[in-house]
């Protein structure tokens, strides 16, 4: 009958959540084995073989058709694809730049990369959901584990802050995201997204109720993303964690909930009515970013304001809402989340500890160019891309997000957006002016009399780095058949986004 | 007797800002999470009503998994407050301010 | 119309004739001795005089907080109970079987963990 049919239909569809299986499949395994020892050393290489036998399998999906599986609630074809490529890519190099870091601190424990599995399963099913229901689960499975690795070194007052930081006001602005969906759902009837948009908001009490839902629910997610005025949680939360989880949180959440964002905006939302309400959150989120990343001594410090600029520069590109816009949104996050993991990662092979990260400021570490020359170089690609200039990815990226707003019409949101790129020049050039040119015989004596010298530095570590800086370079060269190849899954999307739904 | 769905409306949005005024005007951590979890349980109120007056099933999807998330939340809440309470000595959000320049 | 009820009403004198026989056996059958904490009253295992704001042992919470995700975890399964029998009516049994043992070994993997380190031993 009926009921038999959905089940084989759903055992069709399981090709459609394959990485979802095979990351948490893995991370049980992974925790099964840290069940009995905790430290083994194979646990991170497990998670690291299953994310790259997902991430084969999701490089194999960008060419196909978009559509969607599990009655409705997940969505697949070349869109989910990419932003799931990009959480796994993400997390690859995360689980390898931890190992040495968390092994330093003594905190290698096999639970650590289960949960960053957990994080990456969330993070994947929030970039292929199709439905409110898939949204919400995916995003609090990915919450949920970020706040433990927020907090993961217990001993040290500035992580636990941290992570009470991030729950308190993650768990709040959950609550608002929730009540969004409540809303929303409340007056369309409908959980999934092409069939919102669809709706008959017959009633003017039904059209207040949804776009009260709609405000609710963005204010959610602008939380996530960290987007000013709901950015207070992010200087706090990653000076404090871990260093190469923070370049995850950063990065991957990012993707994941810019990603879904996108999605509901380009599937649920009828008018264009949010595009002046994101206008003005970006400019707030730019200018607040910027400015007040000018000031900060501590590099992680600065890299959190940072991030927050750079979500700033990815809600240009969500105000002009056009399909151009978008695909620069995506690869903006794609370039994004190369050079800023590359950042963290930098940062995090120069402290000792996770207190040291906290503490430490950017002049102590001057002319560490000269004693860690591949760190000093892969940092000043870094530097010099998340500025934005020519030669590497974050050039292009800036132009892929401004390049379409211009088109949009919304000219002064991109003045502003270049005024501040040239503003953010001063900070990151700052890092490589100290990093290679700063006079270092003051600050060596006292890097060697307190903690005798530098840690040590990993191959793996390096070669994660190298390759990122390579990376952004090679982004440059096709960054144009990238983002053409962004561009085409919301053209064939928006053909299938009629046949979509429950 | 049926209870018309604007009132499990307006209970639902009456106890979401008793939520919200209890997440920014109380200082003690397990407090706030307390007020937190009010706010996840007057959505889930208002999601069975809507649900329920639709006859739409997928609201009480929403409900279960929303349920499961408040409980995952209240335990690594709870955790993280322990820590912080070993190290600090004290769960008065006003006095953890070690960021604080 | 109070012939509804008359199953309840037989519940009701069986549960509270239980409760007494078996009371009454074990006082009768049972030896007898008492001690000073045998004969406090049940408190959860607190001492059931004193200040209440006295601090007690992290591991009261991590018993709580492992029954709280469990308990909660167990909500999934209503639906699945509840719409059991139109699933295997519909044919479709194997199907309904195969998603909730899924879902049971993913829990079965939580308690594994939670047993190998030590989490409900509350001796220790």
């Amino acid at each position: 009958m009926e009921l038999a049919r959905a089940f084989s239909t759903m055992a069709a569809d399981l090709p459609a959540i394959f990485s979802m299986i095979v990351v948490s499949v893995v991370g049980l395994v992974m925790l099964t084995v840290a069940a009995f020892r905790s430290d083994h050393p194979s646990i991170p290489w497990l998670g690291v073989a299953g994310m790259v036998v997902a991430s084969a399998w999701e490089l194999f999906q960008l060419g196909t058709e978009p559509g969607t599986a599990f009655f409705g609630a997940i969505r697949v074809g070349g869109y989910a694809a990419f932003i799931n490529l990009l959480v796994l890519l993400a997390g690859i190099a995360t689980t390898i730049l931890s190992v040495p870091y968390l092994h330093r601190l003594k905190h290698d424990y096999g639970e650590v990369y289960a949960l960053l599995m957990y994080a990456t399963v969330g993070m994947i099913l929030l970039g292929s959901s199709n439905s409110m229901v898939s949204i919400f689960v995916g995003l609090e499975t990915m919450s949920v584990c970020l706040y433990v690795l927020a907090g993961l070194i217990r001993e040290d007052e500035g992580a636990v802050e941290a992570a009470l930081k991030y729950f308190l006001l993650g768990a709040f602005s959950t609550g608002f995201f929730l009540y969004g969906i409540a809303l929303m759902y409340g007056a369309t009837g409908t959980m999934y997204l092409p069939a919102m948009a669809q709706a008959d908001l017959a009633t003017a009490g039904g059209t207040l109720l949804f776009w009260a839902g709609v405000a609710l629910f963005l204010i959610g997610f602008l939380f996530k993303v960290s987007a000013a005025p709901f950015h207070m949680w992010t200087p706090d939360v990653y000076q404090g964690s871990p260093t190469p989880l923070t370049g995850y949180m950063s990065t991957a959440s990012k993707a994941a909930a810019f990603g879904s964002l996108i999605l509901v905006l380009y599937y649920a939302l009828p008018a264009e009515r949010w595009t002046l309400v994101l206008a003005v959150v970006a400019v707030i989120t730019m200018v607040v970013g910027n400015v007040m990343a000018l000031s900060q001594a501590n590099v992680k410090r600065m890299l959190a304001y940072s991030s927050i600029a750079h979500a700033g520069y990815i809600l240009v590109a969500l105000a002009a809402g056009t399909e151009a816009a978008f695909a620069g949104a995506l690869f903006y996050l794609l370039v994004y989340t190369v050079m800023n993991i590359g950042a963290f990662g930098v940062m995090a092979l120069l402290e000792w500890d996770g207190r040291e990260g906290r503490v430490q400021t950017l002049d102590s570490l001057a002319g560490i160019g000269t004693d860690r020359p591949v760190l000093g170089v892969t940092m000043v690609v870094f530097m010099f891309s998340l500025t934005g200039f020519p030669p590497f990815g974050g050039f292009f990226g800036k132009y892929a997000v401004f390049a379409p707003a211009v088109d949009a019409g919304l000219t002064w949101l991109v003045l502003i957006g270049v005024l501040m790129s040239a503003v953010s020049g001063y900070y990151y050039l700052r890092v490589v002016y100290v990093f290679w040119m700063q006079d270092r015989d003051d600050v060596v004596d006292a890097r060697q009399a307190s903690l005798g010298g530098l840690p040590p530095v990993s191959r793996t570590s390096q070669g994660v780095l190298v390759v990122c800086a390579v990376g952004l370079v090679a982004m440059a060269f096709f960054s144009g058949g990238l983002i053409e190849a962004a561009t085409g899954f919301f053209d064939a999307s928006a053909m299938a986004a009629a046949g979509g739904g429950g | 007797m049926e209870v018309a769905l604007n009132w499990y409306l307006a209970l639902g949005a009456v106890l979401f800002s008793i939520g919200t005024l209890g997440v920014l005007f109380k200082r003690n951590a397990i407090v706030v999470l307390m007020s937190v979890e009010l706010m996840l349980n007057a959505v889930n109120l208002t999601l069975v009503a809507f649900s329920q007056s639709m006859g739409d099933p997928d609201g009480q999807l929403l409900v279960f998994f929303s349920i499961a998330v408040a409980a995952a939340e209240a335990a690594v809440g709870l955790a993280i407050v322990i820590a912080i309470f070993r190290s600090k000595v004290t769960v008065d959000i006003n006095e953890i301010n070690l960021f604080k320049h | 119309m109070f012939a509804e009820f008359v199953p309840l009403f037989i519940m009701i004198v069986l549960a509270l004739g239980l409760a007494f026989t078996l009371l009454k056996a074990a006082e009768i059958l049972g030896p007898s001795r008492p001690n000073k904490i045998k004969r406090t009253p049940y408190e959860s295992g607190m001492d059931p005089v004193g200040s209440a704001r006295e601090r007690y042992s992290v591991k009261f919470y991590l018993v709580a907080m492992i029954f709280i995700v469990f308990d909660v975890e167990v909500v999934f399964m209503y639906p699945w109970a509840v719409s059991f029998q139109d699933f295997i009516d519909g044919g479709a049994f194997l199907g309904v079987m195969t998603v909730v043992t899924i879902f049971s070994v993913i829990l079965m993997v939580g308690l594994l963990y939670d047993i190998k380190k030590g989490g409900l031993d509350f001796e220790k």
